[in-house]
Formats: C-alpha cells, structure tokens, sequence
C-alpha cells in the first residue's frame, strides 16, 4: 500500500483501463490537452495518444450521445463531464437513451458505458454548479451510480464501472480530488465492487449511513462523539445503486440508531429510500425515529456563510446523532 | 474495399410494396386495437429508405426517429418481426419491449428506431465514430425528419461529426411537416440543406419521390466516405400521405396538396421507368403486390399467434449480466 490522492487514483484507474482494453476511450471537454479541468486525466494524452483521448467541444448531449452510439458496436466509452452540474444538459442522453437501450431492443443492445467526473457541492459555486444529481439519476432503471469517498474506492470503482457492461455513473466527489488515502500498488489488480458498502468505522450506539463528501464529514464526527461516549459506525455507502441494502441492515440491528447524511436535497432524496426500506424490513430493530442530515430544500446560495449553513455538515450531523440516540 | 452489391430494380420495387401494405395493414390494425401507443406511417416515403439502402452494404449502419418499419422492412427485418412488433409480442422485432417507434434489429445493423427527436443522430454519430476508431470501410446513414433539424441535439451532432471527419450520411427526410408544423413556420432556412453548410459538410438536395436518384445519390457519397472518412448531408425530398400519427387527421395541409404528390408516387414511378424499360409487365407487378399483401397477411396471422413476453421474465431487460439473449 502507498499514500496517493483520490485524482492519482482516478487517473490510474482510467490509465490502467485503457492499457488493458483498446476498445476503452476517454472523451470529454479538456481531457486531453488541457490534461483535465481537475487534472484527472493528466498524462492520458501522451502516453495514449489523440485517438483514445479525444478533447470535445462544449456539447455534453452531443458528446454523451455520441458514446453511447459508440457503445451499442462494442467501444466501451468513458465520458467525463467538467461537472455533473452540465450533465443535465445531456440528460436526455443519460436518462433516455444508455438506459433504456436495452430493454427497448428487446435486449439487442447493452451500453457498455462509463459517466464520470464531479458531482455535488464544492466551494462557493452558486446554484448552478453545486448540483448532486445521485438521487436523480438513481431513480432512473438502467443506471448504476457509485460515489467513493476514498481514493481506494474511487479507483476500484472507476475500473469496476469502465469493465460494467451498462451504463455506470461514477460520481466523483469535487472537494476531494486532493485527498490522500493508501491504496494497493499499480501492479495489484485493485478491482470494487458495485453495490458493497464498506463500514469506514466499527462503533454500537448508532449507524451514521453516508457516501462521497459526506463520509469525511461522519468520520470527523464520530471521532468528536468519541468523547462524549457515543460510538458510531460508519457505513459508506461507495455505491448508491445497487444499494447494499444487507451493511445496511447488519449495522442497524447492532447499533438500533440509525442517522442517513447524504449531499443531495431532502425531498425524494436517498436517504428517504433508505429510510422507507429500513422501516419497511426492520422496523423492529429501531429505537428511534431515523433522522436525515441534507441539504436544505433551496437553490445553492453563493455566500460562503450561508452555503455552509445549506449543505449537511459536521454540527448539523452531530446533533442529529446525539437526538437518535436521547444524548 | 468491399464492394456494393447491385440490387435488383424489381426486387427494391417489390420491397417498397412490402412497405406499403405493411403500412396499411398496420394502419387496420390500429384502428382494430391490436396495435397500442403511438404508430407513424412511411406510406409516401418508401423510396427514400428503399433508395438509401439500395446504395449501401449489409454491414453498413443505419439509425432512424420513429417512423421506423420502412427501415427494418428495407433492412431486412422479416415482416413477421415487425407486425408482432407492434402487437406488442416476444416474436417482435424488439421482444414487444420497445413498440412501433423503437424497431431494432442487431443482425441487419438497424440501430434504432429512436422517438426523441433528434436524440438519435448524436447516437449516429458514435456509430460512425466506432467506424472511425476501428479503421473500417463501413458508412453510417443517419436518417431523422425535418422537425430534427430545430433540435440542439442535431446541431451538437453534426458540429462532432464534421469536427472528427466521421463516416456518416445525414439523411434529412424532408416530408413537409413537424407533426402539424410546416417547415415554413418551423425553420429560418429557405432550404434544410444549408444546415449542413453551415457546418462545412457537403449537403445536396435529392428527390425522395425517385428511387433511382435516392440510390445513385447515396451511392456517390457513399463511395466518396469510404475512400476518405468524412460526412455527409442529404436533403430527401418527399412527402407522407398519412397524418403524422395515427391520430392525427392532418387537416392543416389540403386536399389538393395531397392528390398532387399522390400523382408522384414513388412506386408508381419506378413502376412505370421499369415498364417503360420492358424490366417489368404489369403481370408482374400485380404478382409482386400480390405477394406483398399477403406476405403481410401472414405477418399479421403470426403476430396474432404469438405469445407474449412473460412477466417474470422483464427484468432481465435491465441489465445486462453477461448471457446474451
């Protein structure tokens, strides 16, 4: 194991991917000369050349289009989007057609395609840019959606999500292109899971559920309840569809509590899925009423004070901890 | 290079017959509700795919919006598939899962039958892409409708494929009308052809209604592509005789309008060159319609004899998980 950032992560795993398969390429806005807007893709260009690394204009839905074209003859595309926030200007793309493809053909055509890049709120963007977009597109059939927290996980997923044979979102999370985490060495085949969760910290009192930017938050939590002699597990969800519904469940019947923080708004959010489905099969192991932590239900304020006091933070998830748990 | 096999005249004029009283059959059944959801009809638009397909090779790609049966018809899909298709049955084209606008047949190369408009062509273009990528020969004909051409998906679209010099033909099937909206009141151009310049893609105007210059035409640009990758953009005039869909009546155009185009049919046309040329008898011809109505007959008898997708079995459309259905 060796100490990198969640971006050498990401960008190893598109390396190594398109080292293994030629029919893997990577399209996007300013991937290859540019050597990506957050650097994720830095060095693809020279070492794989302008066929496989293929700079696009500002077009998402022509561009994701095109990918999922290229997919239904057997190319297995990895489309960046600059941000998930411009996704929706492909959404028509991601929604109707990667999806749908394969039961509109009867099953003829899969769509071996991969749809990455950040996700969710950064620093002071403005409505506009701060978008999560999972709970949307996990509602969709078809998609699979995965947001790691973790250099480790960003890289075992990514590879994971290029090797799927449908179309899989990787759901990158903007604020921790920097972090460092240890991951196994390159010439260890690293490969994730979609649909397993990883519980991030053992604890008995209380389960906090959460994915992407909001496990370091949870971690950083748990650690100050520490001192106040509450113990939580935290359970990172590394995948929001498939959704491991069994970590889930295992952690709530040890811990009875049960707190969901997540990054996208409340109404229709993950969490309530995960909410109505802990209630729906194990109602009886609850002691309390489960809490959510998320956005609030506003358009994304551009004042770094009032940003702080929308997203689902460190204060707010520690007094939802203490209230599930009567502290 | 692979070359393009000569196909029959008789043989492309007996396919837009098929088409035809597809069409109309189609259009019975409708009416007779065994056909649900939407259904838009080719009648009057035969020579265009008919013509198209003539000029290509069996391996090139083709993509189309929804009004799709005279594509798979042309392609090579068997009747049989199609009318099951649309009576929503497992013998279906598409298993019953994807109805009259989402025709797909992965053994002719047909991509779609695709019912957002203008969603598709970005998807053409990824075919012709994949051509690009892996060094082939082939040609990916892109048809869509003019109502296509006010979309952004299709200006992303063609601005990609002339930016990557890709093998794509653009074929703009220009009836007249975006559902009940006339080109004149949908599109600042005189002519949908200058679309393409302004992407610096070569673009011509083709009468839809003449098989033998639908053919030619595509043939010559066809040709052209596969010496040097790069795209190209067909305005194809012609002309529908039905409504847009079923449901609709279109009482926005005339009756004159209509008996004008009707006197230019395009298989009347090829009909009379062929005769003319001493290619075809009118015995012949009544034989090949005859064949044609009741190939489409027996389509409807195996339709009707199907079964249906079993329930339990739908989720196995989701994903894919590796066993090839």
């Amino acid at each position: 194991m060796r100490e990198i950032t969640y971006r050498q992560a990401l960008n190893e795993a598109l390396a190594e991917e398109l080292e293994r398969d030629p029919n893997v390429f990577l399209m996007g806005e300013e991937v290859a000369e540019y050597q990506g807007a957050y650097k994720v893709s830095a060095g693809l260009l020279q070492r794989f050349g302008p066929r496989r690394i293929i700079d696009t204009p500002i077009s998402e839905n022509g561009f994701a289009g095109l990918g999922i074209g290229a997919a239904m003859v057997g190319l297995r595309p990895i489309i960046e989007f600059m941000t998930f926030s411009f996704s929706l200007v492909a959404f028509d793309q991601v929604v109707n057609n990667a999806p749908n493809m394969f039961m509109m053909s009867g099953g003829q055509f899969n769509i071996p395609i991969t749809f990455r890049g950040p996700n969710g709120p950064a620093h002071q963007l403005g409505a506009t840019h701060s978008h999560a977009t999972e709970n949307f597109y996990a509602s969709v059939p078809g998609l699979k959606v995965c947001a790691p927290a973790t250099p480790r996980d960003a890289k075992g997923l990514l590879k994971t999500a290029v090797r799927d044979d449908n179309p899989v979102l990787v759901l990158e999370a903007e604020l921790l292109y920097s972090s460092k985490g240890m991951v196994e060495p390159p010439d260890e085949e690293l490969l994730i899971p979609l649909g397993k969760a990883e519980v991030k910290r053992e604890g008995g009192d209380v389960t906090v559920v959460c994915y992407a930017q909001t496990v370091p938050i949870a971690l950083r939590v748990a650690k100050q309840l520490e001192e106040e002699d509450i113990s939580a597990e935290i359970v990172d969800l590394r995948s929001i569809k498939p959704l491991d519904e069994k970590a889930i469940f295992d952690s709530v019947a040890k811990t009875h509590r049960v707190v969901i923080v997540e990054q996208d708004h409340p109404f229709c959010g993950v969490g309530a899925e995960i909410c109505y489905r802990i209630q729906k099969d194990i109602f009886d192991e609850l002691d309390a009423p489960i809490l959510r932590v998320s956005q609030e239900d506003v358009p994304m304020p551009y004042n770094e004070d009032l940003e702080h006091a929308v997203l689902p933070n460190a204060e707010k998830l520690a007094a939802a901890v203490k209230k599930v748990c009567y502290a | 290079m692979q070359p393009v096999e000569q196909r029959d005249e008789v043989e492309m004029l007996s396919l837009m017959l098929l088409i035809r009283r597809f069409e109309e059959r189609a259009s019975q059944q409708y009416q007779a509700q065994k056909i649900g959801g939407f259904c838009h009809l080719y009648i009057g638009q035969e020579a265009v795919v008919t013509g198209a397909i003539a000029a290509v090779r069996p391996d090139d790609y083709i993509i189309t919006a929804y009004r799709d049966h005279g594509h798979a018809l042309a392609r090579g899909t068997t009747a049989n598939a199609c009318m099951a298709e649309l009576f929503g049955k497992e013998t279906g084209c598409s298993r019953g899962l994807g109805g009259s606008m989402h025709f797909f047949d992965k053994r002719h190369h047909m991509y779609g039958g695709h019912a957002i408009v203008a969603a598709h062509v970005p998807l053409g273009v990824g075919l012709a892409f994949a051509i690009k990528y892996r060094g082939e020969d082939r040609v990916t004909l892109c048809f869509f409708g003019d109502g296509a051409i006010n979309q952004g998906s299709f200006h992303e679209a063609l601005n990609l494929a002339a930016l990557y010099r890709l093998p794509i033909i653009f074929i703009c099937e220009n009836n007249l009308f975006a559902m009940g909206t006339s080109v004149k009141r949908s599109t600042s151009l005189k002519q949908i052809v200058d679309r393409a310049e302004g992407y610096d893609i070569p673009g011509e105007i083709v009468d839809g209604m003449n098989f033998r210059e639908v053919r030619d035409k595509v043939a010559e640009v066809a040709d052209s592509i596969r010496k040097e990758s790069h795209p190209a953009f067909l305005e194809v005039r012609t002309y529908r005789y039905r409504g847009h869909s079923m449901s609709d009546p279109a009482s926005y155009r005339t009756k004159d309008e209509l008996e004008k185009y009707r006197l230019d049919d395009p298989i009347i046309r090829l009909r009379a060159q062929l005769t003319r040329e001493g290619k075809l008898t009118n015995e012949q011809f009544d034989e090949l319609d005859k064949h044609a109505k009741q190939t489409v007959l027996d389509a409807v008898k195996f339709a009707e004899e199907s079964s249906e997708l079993p329930v339990e079995k739908l989720h196995d459309y989701v994903y894919f998980n590796g066993a090839k259905s």
